[in-house]
């Protein structure tokens, strides 16, 4: 018995210190290609079409119309990181960071609003996106100071 | 001058109850990995204790269901003041998937108060135990709110200007 107690205490030092020092030092285990953290949102890219919020499972994708403006709104706290968004998105605005040291005391941290400059249709109202960046320009509100 | 050396020796040994609400286990697992030799958050003086009236920190897990809320807050009455409260994956700290549904109250902080929400689906071994160190002082949070609109129509002017853009689109 005590022979056996004596091969674990030499078993137990030759592991030698296995402990990481996260996280006061360097983490261990860096997230790897096509890991799926936090999304982020390229606003200048996004064309608002609504695809992300389809998908959503946990359905945190709001989409809110006010008169030339489209508002997306993404709340992260119930955020999957399925990373359907980043799939489904045509232009590839939505995409997949590494960051996961997410931990806040404030629920609204976990938020990403992108404002969108849309066309409204004559006949329907609803908010819809210019072919052309000429076009857009053409669009009245999309001048900051022109919405009276 | 006793309250201030009791709030730093709080700090010092937290000891944990973790309570399931109706999780998948995935949050679970995760927990228990960090309390293994590899993340070890016991040298922050962290120890998982079996009752409640031991306990400093709750770790809560799980959707919050309607059946378990009750309990839940008997729990929370439990444990001794002061205390924390870590919500521990996407479910507790937004209701998670089940955010709407007729079976779970959506969220944590519908029941009782957090101080502390780590998200992920299921966090990371890494992403609690900075969160840990967030709660203990030893860094500071990282994500902020992102608020961003469309570029100005002169910044897409410059670029036309500079040939980085055309205005025709293929």
């Amino acid at each position: 018995m005590f022979k056996s107690k004596i091969k674990e205490v030499i078993l137990c030092f030759k592991a030698g210190r296995v402990t990481a020092p996260f996280p006061l030092g360097p983490e261990p285990n860096p997230p790897q290609d096509g890991y799926r953290g936090k999304i982020a949102v390229d606003v200048e890219k996004c064309i608002g079409c609504g695809g992300c919020a389809n998908v959503c499972p946990p359905r945190s994708i709001k989409i809110t119309d006010t008169d030339h403006t489209r508002i997306l709104e993404y709340f992260l706290s119930r955020c999957t990181y399925c990373g359907r968004c980043a799939e489904v998105c045509p232009e590839g605005a939505v995409t997949m960071t590494r960051e996961y040291q997410l931990a806040t005391n404030d629920l609204n941290d976990l938020y990403i609003r992108s404002e969108i400059y849309m066309g409204t249709c004559g006949r329907c109202g609803r908010c819809f996106k210019p072919k052309t960046i000429l076009d857009r320009m053409m669009v009245t509100g999309f001048q900051p100071g022109d919405l009276s | 001058m006793f309250k201030k050396l009791l709030d730093k020796a709080f700090l010092k040994s937290l000891w944990v109850y973790h309570a399931n609400t109706g999780a998948c286990n995935g949050c679970d697992i995760e927990v228990i990995n960090v309390l293994t030799p590899y993340y070890d958050a016991e040298r922050f003086g962290i120890k998982l204790v079996g009752s409640p009236r031991h306990a400093d920190v709750l770790l809560v897990s799980g959707p919050v269901t309607r059946q378990v809320a009750p309990a839940l807050r008997r729990l929370y009455e439990a444990v001794p003041s002061p205390k924390l409260v870590f919500a521990i994956g996407s479910c507790p700290s937004g209701g998670g998937l089940w955010f709407d549904s007729y079976a779970t109250l959506g969220g944590l902080n519908k029941v009782i108060p957090v101080d502390f929400y780590i998200p992920g689906c299921p966090p990371r071994p890494e992403a609690i135990l900075y969160g840990v160190a967030v709660a203990l002082g030893l860094a500071s949070k990282k994500v902020a709110p992102i608020i961003s609109s469309q570029v100005h129509p002169e910044k897409i002017l410059q670029k036309i200007e500079q040939g980085e853009m055309t205005h025709v689109q293929k």
